[in-house]
C-alpha cells in the first residue's frame, strides 16, 4: 500500500511526523490527509493519535478536508493588502465561482488565503500549488486560471 | 579558443523565475550561438541583484549595464545592439539608481574589506549553486581559520567583541547568547538556524539563502564549533522551494569537499547539517515554538525559563540564530571584531538588510550600515514614494510599528528606534502613501495576529480575537469610542501577559497608530467616514 511506502522514506521517530504528513498530502489526489492516514502514521512514529491530530490541525499547509487538484493561495498579509489583494480576491471568487475556503464542485480548485509568502516585491501575489505568481491584475489572473483549466500547466 | 570578453548575468530567484528568467536565458544562449559568440560571451546564472518586481533582470559585465523586464523577444535586440555593436538598449535599461550598498557586481572580492556589504557581499556575484565560486571569494577560509587557529572560547569572545546582535527581530547580543551555552557540559548540543521567515514583508533570509547559501553554512559551522555542537538544523519555511533546494545542494557539496562531516580541516571537529521544512505557522519563528516544531509536534511556544540555550531541542542545550545573523559570522572571523565594531552605530554594529516595499518606485533589498535613516532608504535606494505623498511606513512587519514623517530622519538601529516606541524588527519597511487608510491596515494586521495565534495562552488567544472584532467594527463604521479605548488597553495588557512575542506585538502597531493617526481613527468612529474611501462603511 502506498501509504506505507511513503512512511518508510523516513525513520520511524516522532520528529519525522511533519515530513510524513507533508508527503502523504502531496501524493493524495485531493491534497489532504485522512483519519486513516493519521492513525497509521501515529502507529508508525510511535505517538498517540491525539498528538498526530494536534500537529496536523496546527499547520495551515496541512488539510484534513479534501481539496481541489489545484490549491490557490492568495496572500493577504499587509504588503499585499496595501497593493490591492482584496480586489484580487473578488476576481478569484468570481472566476472560480467559490467562496474562501471552499472547493469547486469539479474538484479542480480550492481557494485559500495565506499569510505572507515572502515575495512582497511583486505584491499582490498568490501561489497555486508550488508555483508563485506576482504583480497580479484581473487580466493576468484570468489567463492563469484559464491555463489551469485548459490543463496547460 | 575560448576568450571571454563579456558576461551576461541572470538574476535567478523566485521573482525572476516567475517572470520566465530560464526561458529568456535559453533564448540568449540560442541567439549567441547563432551569432557565433558562444566562445566570447558567457551566460551565467547568479542570485538576486536587489531589483524587485521588474521581471527578468540581467546584468552585462564589464559594461555594468542592467536590463529589466527582459522578454524572449528582446534577446536578439540586446545581442545585436549591445553585445555585437556596443550600443546598450536604452529602452530596457534600468533607470533606477543602484547605489554601491545595493548588491552589484562592481567591486572585486579583494575590496570587500572596505565595503558596507557583508551579508550580501557575494549575492548576485557568484553562482550560488557552485561551491568553487564561493571558495574563490575566500569561502570557507573563515572556518579553516577558526578551527585551526582559535579555541572555541576565543570565537565566542570575538563575536561578543564584535557587538553583533540577533537579526531576527529582538536584537539580543549573539556572542552573549553563545556564551550561555558554550561552557555547558550537557551533550549533545545543537545549533539551529531560524529560516522560518514569516514576518509579513520580510524576505531577506530567502534572498540570502538563494544568493549565497554557503555563507550561512560556513557561519553555522563556526557557531557550532564555538558552542560545541556537532549537529545543526536549518528550519526553512515550506513555501521557500528555491531556498530549500539551493541550501540542500550547498550542504551536499560542502560534505563532498569535507567541509561538513567528520574531522573538518583535520581539527578533530565533526559537524553536519540537516534541513527541516516548516508547514506554514508564523508562530514557529519564535525560538521555542520552532524547537517544538522541529521535534515534530505543534509549534506552541514554551514557557521560559529554562531558555533554549540550556534546555532546547530534546531538552539539550540549543542555540537558535537567524539566517542573517549567522551570515555575518564569516566576515567577523576574517576581518576581526574591531573591524566589525567600526561599522554601524555604537550599540548596534554592522549592517542591516532591509526589504523595502509597498508604495515605492523600486521595491527591493538593500544592505546598509546600522544607523541609516529611513529617509535615505526610501528616497536614495528605493527611488522615492510612488503614487502620492509619504504617509507612513510600517517598519518591522506586523510585529513592528508605524513611523510617520517626523521619524524619517531618525537613525535606525535597535536602541534609537526603541526610544521612539518602535522596533527595527526583521527589517521589513512597508511604505504607505496618502491614499492608504490606517484603519484598514490595522484591521488587516490584527486579522493576521488572530489567524496566527497558536491558542496556548489566554491573553493572546482571546486578545487577538477581540482586537480584530473591534477593528472590524471601526472599519465598518460601527465602532464606538469605547472600542478604540479598549483596543489600546487590551493590547497593553497583552504586551505584559502574553507568553511569547506574538501576543505582545499588537501593542506596538495599535499604539503607534494612536500616536500618529488617532484623528483618522476617530473620524471613522464619530462621523463614519473613511477619508481614503477604503473602509466599507455600513452606515
Amino acid at each position: 500500500m502506498k501509504r506505507k511506502e511513503i512512511m518508510k522514506r523516513y525513520e520511524a521517530k516522532p520528529d519525522n511526523l511533519l515530513y510524513i504528513l507533508h508527503d502523504i498530502q502531496d501524493e493524495s489526489p485531493y491534497n489532504y490527509v485522512t483519519e486513516e492516514d493519521m492513525e497509521e502514521i501515529a502507529d508508525y512514529v510511535g505517538l498517540p493519535y491525539s498528538k498526530v491530530y494536534g500537529t496536523a490541525t496546527f499547520y495551515s499547509m496541512i488539510s484534513r478536508k479534501p481539496r481541489g487538484k489545484h490549491v490557490v493561495r492568495l496572500c493577504d498579509s499587509p504588503p499585499c493588502h496595501l497593493m490591492g489583494s482584496e480586489n484580487i480576491l473578488d476576481v478569484l471568487r468570481d472566476l472560480l465561482g467559490i467562496e474562501l475556503g471552499k472547493t469547486s464542485p469539479d474538484m479542480l480548485f480550492t481557494l485559500e488565503i495565506t499569510s505572507c509568502l515572502g515575495i512582497c516585491g511583486v505584491a499582490p501575489a498568490m501561489m497555486i500549488d508550488e508555483t508563485v505568481y506576482g504583480n497580479l491584475t484581473a487580466k493576468k489572473i484570468r489567463k492563469i486560471i484559464d491555463d489551469y483549466r485548459g490543463g496547460n500547466v | 579558443m575560448k576568450m571571454i570578453t563579456k558576461y551576461v548575468l541572470f538574476s535567478i530567484e523566485e521573482d525572476t523565475l516567475m517572470a520566465g528568467a530560464r526561458k529568456v536565458k535559453a533564448q540568449f544562449e540560442k541567439v549567441l550561438s547563432e551569432a557565433g559568440l558562444s566562445d566570447e560571451i558567457m551566460v551565467v546564472e547568479t542570485g538576486p541583484m536587489g531589483i524587485m518586481g521588474k521581471g527578468v533582470v540581467i546584468l552585462v559585465q564589464p559594461d555594468d549595464v542592467y536590463y529589466v523586464n527582459v522578454t524572449i523577444e528582446d534577446a536578439r535586440e540586446i545581442v545585436n545592439e549591445h553585445l555585437l555593436k556596443g550600443r546598450p538598449v536604452k529602452r530596457l535599461q534600468f533607470s533606477g539608481k543602484l547605489d554601491q550598498n545595493l548588491i552589484s557586481f562592481r567591486e572585486t572580492p579583494q575590496d570587500l574589506k572596505n565595503q558596507r556589504r557583508i551579508v550580501l557581499a557575494n549575492s548576485g556575484l557568484i553562482d550560488p549553486e557552485n561551491i568553487d565560486e564561493y571558495i574563490a571569494v575566500n569561502g570557507y577560509e573563515a572556518l579553516g581559520k577558526a578551527l585551526t587557529e582559535h579555541k572555541p572560547s576565543e570565537i565566542v569572545d570575538m563575536v561578543k567583541a564584535s557587538g553583533l546582535r540577533g537579526r531576527g527581530g529582538a536584537g539580543f547580543p549573539t556572542g552573549l547568547k553563545w556564551s550561555f551555552t558554550a561552557p555547558l557540559e550537557d551533550k549533545p548540543k545543537y545549533i539551529v538556524c531560524n529560516a522560518d521567515e514569516g514576518e509579513p514583508g520580510t524576505f531577506k533570509d530567502r534572498l540570502i539563502m538563494e544568493g549565497d547559501p554557503h555563507k550561512l553554512i560556513e557561519g553555522m559551522a563556526i557557531a557550532a564549533y564555538a558552542i560545541g555542537a556537532e549537529m545543526g538544523y536549518i528550519y526553512i519555511r515550506g513555501e521557500y522551494g528555491l531556498s530549500i533546494s539551493r541550501t540542500q545542494k550547498a550542504i551536499e557539496d560542502a560534505r563532498e569537499y569535507g567541509l561538513l562531516g567528520k574531522d573538518i580541516f583535520g581539527s578533530g571537529f565533526n559537524f553536519d547539517i540537516e534541513i527541516k521544512k516548516g508547514a506554514g505557522a508564523y508562530v514557529c519563528g519564535e525560538e521555542t515554538a520552532l524547537i517544538n516544531s522541529l521535534e515534530g509536534g505543534r509549534g506552541n511556544p514554551r514557557v521560559k525559563p529554562p531558555f533554549p540555550g540550556v534546555k532546547g531541542l530534546w531538552q539539550k542545550p540549543t542555540v537558535v540564530n537567524n539566517v542573517e545573523t549567522l551570515s555575518n559570522i564569516t566576515s567577523i572571523i576574517l576581518n576581526g571584531p574591531e573591524w566589525y565594531k567600526s561599522i554601524g552605530t555604537e550599540k548596534s554594529s554592522g549592517t542591516k538588510v532591509y526589504t523595502i516595499l509597498g508604495h515605492v518606485n523600486n521595491p527591493g533589498l538593500v544592505e546598509v550600515e546600522m544607523g541609516t535613516p529611513l529617509r535615505d532608504i526610501i528616497y536614495k535606494y528605493a527611488g522615492g514614494v510612488k503614487g502620492g505623498r509619504f504617509k507612513c511606513a510600517l517598519v518591522g512587519g506586523a510585529a513592528g510599528a508605524f513611523l510617520d514623517e517626523e521619524m524619517l530622519d531618525v537613525k535606525m538601529d535597535y536602541d534609537n528606534l526603541g526610544e521612539y516606541k518602535a522596533v527595527l524588527g526583521s527589517g521589513a519597511i512597508l511604505v504607505m502613501n496618502d491614499s492608504s487608510c490606517i484603519v484598514d491596515m490595522l484591521r488587516n494586521i490584527l486579522f493576521f495576529f488572530k489567524h496566527e495565534s497558536c491558542g496556548k495562552c489566554s491573553p493572546c488567544r482571546i486578545g487577538t480575537t477581540q482586537l480584530y472584532a473591534m477593528a472590524d467594527r471601526i472599519y465598518h463604521g460601527e465602532g464606538s469610542q469605547e472600542d478604540w479605548e479598549k483596543m489600546l488597553s487590551v493590547s497593553e495588557a497583552m504586551s505584559t501577559t502574553a507568553l511569547c512575542a506574538l501576543g505582545q506585538s499588537p501593542y506596538l502597531v495599535i499604539h503607534t497608530a494612536a500616536k500618529y493617526f488617532e484623528d483618522e481613527v476617530l473620524e471613522h468612529i464619530r462621523r463614519g467616514v473613511c477619508m481614503s474611501n477604503i473602509c466599507k462603511m455600513n452606515r
